[in-house]
């Protein structure tokens, strides 16, 4: 009877020890995959199809099971990791998790695309493709390199050409300038009527209807404290929570303050006074040291008007040599080809750029 | 009652450099103690650290001023300085210009300073350039800006404006309720 009991005791024990050995070593058929920056594992062993089947308790304690033993697994590898002690000796036991390698889906959809224009749908029905052009073209009378569009652009500006031919046929009387504006008007408000349509079908497109996040959403009008409050939102709709964003060309270094959810933060009015002294020194330092910030744009002005300045004089004197007989050269376009274009100085053209067909053809 | 943020230092010290240049520098670090700017109700005090923490026993409302005021942040965030701030531009001043015993008074009524009342001023004072203004007997009276430069004053007519007034110990008197 005793022996009987002994063994049973013995038996016992085993048990406990096995208890007590499978709650830290865990069999796996298939290896598990961690991610510890994450805290993430990943088991690809296929799961016991037949205790999962239906609901009930078994299955319950399955999946309870199956989660202790994946954890189990998952802190086994934490106490791998190098670990320190917090603070003093006597501190909680810190471990350095290594970077995260799993990358998190993003919590928004991805932004929807902008429903194409009239013309992106025509251009597509024809097979239509943009073209790559250069910005920069080469403008034969400055001899130099110019934009192709827009301010001092090559060839000169149509819009502020001195002189204009009147095409054959047309009414003599007919002031070409004023049709050239007129025309340009017209261009303008086309143009903009073709946008606001493109902006009204867009808005009625089915995918723009059924878009969430009304209130951020692009209406017709948004105020500019709904603008601001949106980009606000925007800006922190990152992955990064907007630390990594770079700024706009023109946002202010630290976004206003105000709506922002923060409030204004003073520094203590008796904190460190010896800091807050050197911190007025290094201000002080800073200012006086400060060369005045070169402004590109005022920069370019200025030198633009000192060409021009230059260019005028320069062109103040030639025209003294040369007298009446060059002027009126300059002033009929399209007849004195070749003969006066090597008399043409650079920085008349760029004054304007335009002067009629004979720089055209040079 | 605070310290001043970051922006506001720097407009103090923007318009305190257009008087007396780096010598804010003698203002901050000062040998004989620590003496710091604070704000209170938008006006700027420059306080020593023994009057600050005894003012720090009075509530905000009863507090009316301590240390030396010199001068209020505008609504704008714009900084403008006090006549009170005199005692500590005057000798500090880095462009002076000294009033003829006659145009005194003048000026202390919060006029400007004509080409007729200028008994001297520094050399090569720049136009807009802020000044410091003396009678003849060095006491300072005020402060302003030049309207001229030391070149043009010679050339002006007599009833030119020389000095813009911005700030005459006359205030003292005239808006004795509202200085603080």
């Amino acid at each position: 009877m005793a022996a009987v009991r002994v063994e049973e005791l013995l038996a016992a024990a085993e048990e406990q020890e096995a208890e007590k050995q499978r709650s830290i070593a865990v069999h796996k058929e298939l290896e598990l995959e961690f991610d510890l920056g994450n805290l993430l594992a990943l088991d690809r062993n296929p799961p016991a199809a037949a205790g999962l089947r239906g609901a009930g308790p078994r299955r319950e304690a399955l999946l309870r099971a199956l989660a202790r033993d994946n954890t189990q697994l998952l802190v086994t590898q934490l106490w791998a990791l190098p670990a320190e002690r917090a603070g003093s000796a006597a501190g909680p036991l810190v471990a350095q998790l290594p970077e995260p390698a799993f990358r998190l889906p993003r919590e928004k959809p991805p932004p929807r695309p902008r429903p194409p224009t009239r013309w992106e749908q025509f251009a597509r029905l024809k097979g239509i493709r943009r073209r790559k052009r250069t910005s920069l073209v080469w403008d034969e009378q400055a001899k130099e390199w110019r934009r192709r569009w827009g301010y001092r652009r090559a060839g000169g500006d149509p819009a502020r050409a001195w002189v204009a031919e009147v095409p054959a046929g047309a009414d003599p009387d007919e002031d070409q300038f004023a049709k050239r504006r007129r025309e340009k008007r017209e261009r303008v408000a086309r143009n903009e009527l073709n946008r606001l349509r493109n902006l009204a079908r867009a808005h009625r497109a089915p995918g723009a209807a059924a878009a969430p996040a009304a209130p951020l959403h692009p209406t017709g009008h948004q105020s500019r404290a709904e603008l601001g409050r949106a980009a606000r939102v925007a800006r922190l709709s990152t992955a990064s929570l907007g630390r990594f964003q770079p700024r706009l060309p023109k946002e202010p270094a630290e976004p206003p303050p105000c709506g922002g959810g923060r409030k204004r933060r003073f520094a203590p009015l008796l904190g460190d006074l010896a800091a807050e002294r050197s911190r007025q020194l290094e201000l002080l330092r800073g200012m006086s040291s400060k060369k005045p910030p070169l402004d590109i744009t005022r920069a370019v002005n200025k030198q633009l008007r000192e060409e021009d300045a230059e260019a005028a004089a320069a062109k103040g004197k030639k025209r003294a040599q040369r007298g009446k007989r060059g002027r009126r050269q300059q002033q009929r376009p399209g007849r004195s080809g070749k003969k006066s274009s090597s008399k043409q100085s650079g920085g008349k053209r760029q004054q304007r750029p335009a002067s009629g067909g004979k720089r055209k053809k040079a | 009652m605070r310290p001043l943020t970051e922006a506001e230092t720097r407009a103090l010290f923007e318009k305190l450099g257009k008087y007396i240049g780096e010598n804010i520098q003698l203002l901050v670090d000062r040998p004989d103690g620590t003496y710091c700017f604070r704000l209170h109700r938008d006006r700027v005090y420059y306080v020593s650290e023994k009057l600050l923490k005894v003012a720090t026993s009075i509530p905000r409302d009863s507090l009316v001023a301590l240390g030396t005021c010199f001068g209020k942040f505008t609504k704008t965030q714009k900084f403008r300085l006090n006549v009170t701030a005199l005692d500590f531009l005057a000798p500090y001043a880095k462009y002076k210009v000294w009033v003829k015993p006659g145009s005194e008074q003048s000026f202390l009524y919060g006029n400007h300073v004509l080409k007729s009342g200028l008994g001297r001023i520094t050399e090569n004072t720049a136009q807009y350039q802020g000044v410091v203004v003396y009678s003849m007997a060095d006491i300072p009276l005020g402060f302003g800006v030049a309207a001229k430069s030391t070149q043009d004053c010679r050339k002006v007519d007599p009833m030119a404006i020389v000095v813009f007034h911005q700030a005459d110990v006359g205030e003292y008197v005239r808006s004795e309720d509202t200085l603080t």
